[in-house]
């Protein structure tokens, strides 16, 4: 017992008396996961965000007038009225994202289209490819503003004005209805999951180390059984994962206000599974590596590709659906879904279940993984 | 009692160790001695149960030295040819780590770290880490973690790469200590000048396989001559007919330079000498050494030690 709190000890002195993978580990997912956060925080603005959108009127008609001034008045644009190649120019550079241009005559013509089939005014759209989504939103919103300003017209003066049919009411569902969504759960979330990773990356890399120093020559000549020495890896990786997993949730909780809002046992265990992941993600590493530098590139590169599929980065909904479900067998996936569920979404412990029996399932395939081609002898 | 029998080892197809066996006992020094490539490391890896062996078996006192975590290792303390020390540690932490993996702990492991520490002349740097210390006391340091649990053999793999000579010299005057306190001790070397000056015994080991394996002497007895006469000489020397001499062992001549082998430098110096007087041949200088542990492994392998 000695020998095994011996080498778990050491193992917990030297990561934390290296400043630069603490910084790495610690400082870094912090600091990426508060810009993340930041940049999709629904309400880091008191006001809402509007669309800059540009308006091209060359009609003099009244219907014209009215459909410019039912978009100025909408809060999610931010409509200005110019001419055409001014408004062009602004799309070419990104200054605003779209650019409507109501031809000359479209009063008229739009008013007869109504009614009648046959020729209809064509208005023109000029949108900044790189937000497209844009195009959707001014479409419709275009829609929405010609069809009231043109069945005001044709039905006369105090007649009728064909309005939309219904009004919207948007409710966020999060943990509580009294509950706002917070972005910083998920980021704290997806850059946690990516650098303890990372740290499970050193694990491997400082194994290789040994080996290449001959310390793991002066610990195999102790009489230690090979089990004890890969346990004592498995539990100070996983020791680590845990503290650097609780420094990161302490400064989220403490600092951007994110809340275990679900079961804080199914937290801890989300927690712990993962962090057993990456200690058997770390002993891999070592397993399959032939010197240091290669197996941290290569590895570094695994690393980022698991935690890109795993909707570290984006969520995994904005993924196409083979990728969505290519994901489901990704680790990660499941680690930043647990994350996500016992934090924000407020789920209970059986929702914590899942993530927790994949991850351990994956700690197994890799531990065992481990064994099989660990070379004894090198 | 350290007992190699019959080791062998093979990676792939080629054979790194056939068939070697040797012992050890208390108080005695056992170099074993070899160029790079040789084996040398594979046989202490052996030795210490790091590789097992495809045959042959190693034992300690006739305990055979068994699984991972055998009792019987902790007889054993190894000193890796790499520094195996942790730089983030403290001498005296790196002291205690190894210790804890032989089950010591409390006063018993405190009092070894200060014995271990005092043999080394590391007392006073107990507390430095070793990324502060030179080479030679990184070295010092790096045996003393192998002797931390007091074990009675201890291995040393290429104690002495990188040292300056005065470190060298008080990691000979530690394992003379040792020795004298009735350790078995097995040393790596490709050094003959360490081999000579330390050991009791030596084994000779080329391309896996003993060559030799004798006390110095003994491996001397194996040379045609054990003394030898360098002499610039004029004139070209019939070497048959002065090979002919009784007290003369071997004589070639290279370049005008001639040398005699001889058994005894004083008696036999002189009738060299004379034996070229008497034919004519005008002596400029002459030299006189004595075999070493190159010339043996020379004459047993047709090789340089450092070849």
């Amino acid at each position: 017992m000695h020998a095994f709190i011996a080498l778990v000890r050491k193992d917990l002195v030297l990561y934390f008396s290296n400043r630069r993978a603490m910084l790495v580990n610690i400082a870094a997912p912090i600091v990426i996961a508060a810009f993340f956060g930041a940049l999709f925080d629904p309400g880091s603005s008191k006001r809402p965000l509007r669309i800059p959108v540009a308006v091209v009127n060359q009609d003099a008609s009244e219907i014209a007038r009215d459909v410019v001034g039912g978009m100025k008045k909408d809060g999610s644009f931010d409509i200005r009225e110019l001419d055409e190649p001014e408004a062009l120019a602004l799309v070419r550079t990104g200054k605003v994202r779209a650019a409507v241009v109501l031809p000359k005559g479209f009063g008229d013509e739009a008013a007869r289209a109504l009614f009648r089939p046959g020729n209809k005014p064509a208005v023109t759209v000029y949108f900044d490819p790189s937000q497209a989504m844009t195009l959707a939103v001014v479409r419709g919103l275009l829609t929405q503003r010609v069809v009231e300003a043109v069945s005001a017209a044709a039905s006369g003066s105090g007649g009728l004005r064909l309005e939309m049919p219904f009004e919207t009411r948007e409710q966020e569902v999060t943990s509580r209805a009294d509950r706002k969504y917070n972005s910083y759960a998920h980021s704290f979330a997806g850059m946690g999951v990516q650098f303890i990773l990372f740290m499970g990356i050193d694990l491997g890399v400082s194994l290789l180390l040994m080996r290449r120093l001959g310390l793991w020559k002066r610990l195999r000549a102790a009489p230690l059984s090979r089990s004890m020495l890969l346990t004592t890896l498995i539990v100070s990786g996983a020791l680590i994962a845990t503290l650097i997993l609780l420094i990161i949730y302490t400064v989220a909780i403490a600092v951007f206000g994110v809340r275990i809002e679900g079961s804080v046992t199914g937290f801890v265990g989300v927690g712990i599974a993962f962090s057993i992941l990456t200690a058997s993600f770390g002993l891999l590493i070592a397993a399959l590596g032939r010197t240091p530098e290669a197996a941290r590139g290569l590895a570094i590169f695994a690393t980022l590709i698991l935690v890109m599929l795993g909707g570290a980065w984006v969520p995994t909904f904005v993924f196409p659906e083979w990728l969505q479900t290519v994901s489901l067998f990704v680790p990660t996936r499941w680690a930043v879904d647990g994350l996500d569920a016992m934090t924000w979404r407020g789920l209970g412990f059986d929702a914590a279940l899942g993530p927790i029996a994949v991850m351990l399932g994956f700690s197994v395939l890799f531990g065992g993984l481990a064994i099989m081609r660990f070379d004894w002898e090198k | 009692m350290l007992q190699a029998i019959e080791l062998r080892k093979s990676y792939g197809a080629r054979e790194v160790v056939s068939g070697v066996s040797f012992s050890a006992t208390p108080g005695e020094i056992v170099g074993l001695l070899g160029p790079n490539g040789a084996g040398k490391t594979t046989i202490v890896s052996m030795l210490c149960g790091l590789v097992a062996p495809d045959s042959g078996s190693v034992s300690i006192a006739g305990a055979p030295i068994g699984s991972d975590a055998s009792p019987v290792k902790r007889k054993i303390g190894l000193v890796p040819q790499d520094l195996a020390l942790y730089d983030e540690l403290s001498a005296q932490r790196n002291l205690e780590l190894f210790g804890a993996l032989y089950g010591m702990s409390g006063v018993t492991l405190q009092t070894r770290c200060r014995q271990a520490l005092e043999l080394v002349g590391l007392t006073d740097r107990a507390k430095d880490k070793p990324k502060t210390f030179s080479g030679g006391m990184q070295r010092r340091l790096n045996m003393a973690c192998a002797l931390i649990h007091d074990p009675e053999i201890l291995l040393l793999d290429e104690p002495t790469v990188g040292v300056d000579p005065q470190s060298r010299n008080a990691i000979f005057d530690n394992l003379e200590t040792l020795k004298a306190r009735g350790k078995t001790l097995v040393y790596t070397t490709h050094y003959m000048e360490e081999a000579e000056r330390l050991c009791d015994r030596v084994v000779i080991i080329d391309h896996g396989k003993i060559v030799a394996n004798d006390t110095l002497p003994g491996l001397y007895r194996l040379l045609p001559a054990v003394e030898s006469l360098e002499i610039e000489v004029e004139g070209a020397v019939d070497t048959s007919m002065l090979a002919r001499e009784p007290v003369v062992k071997s004589a070639r001549q290279t370049n005008g330079r001639l040398t005699v082998g001889i058994e005894d430098l004083s008696h036999d110096a002189p009738i060299v000498l004379a034996w070229l007087e008497a034919h004519r041949h005008k002596v400029r200088s002459v030299a006189s050494g004595h075999a070493t542990l190159e010339n043996v492994f020379l004459a047993l392998t047709g090789r340089q030690l450092r070849d």
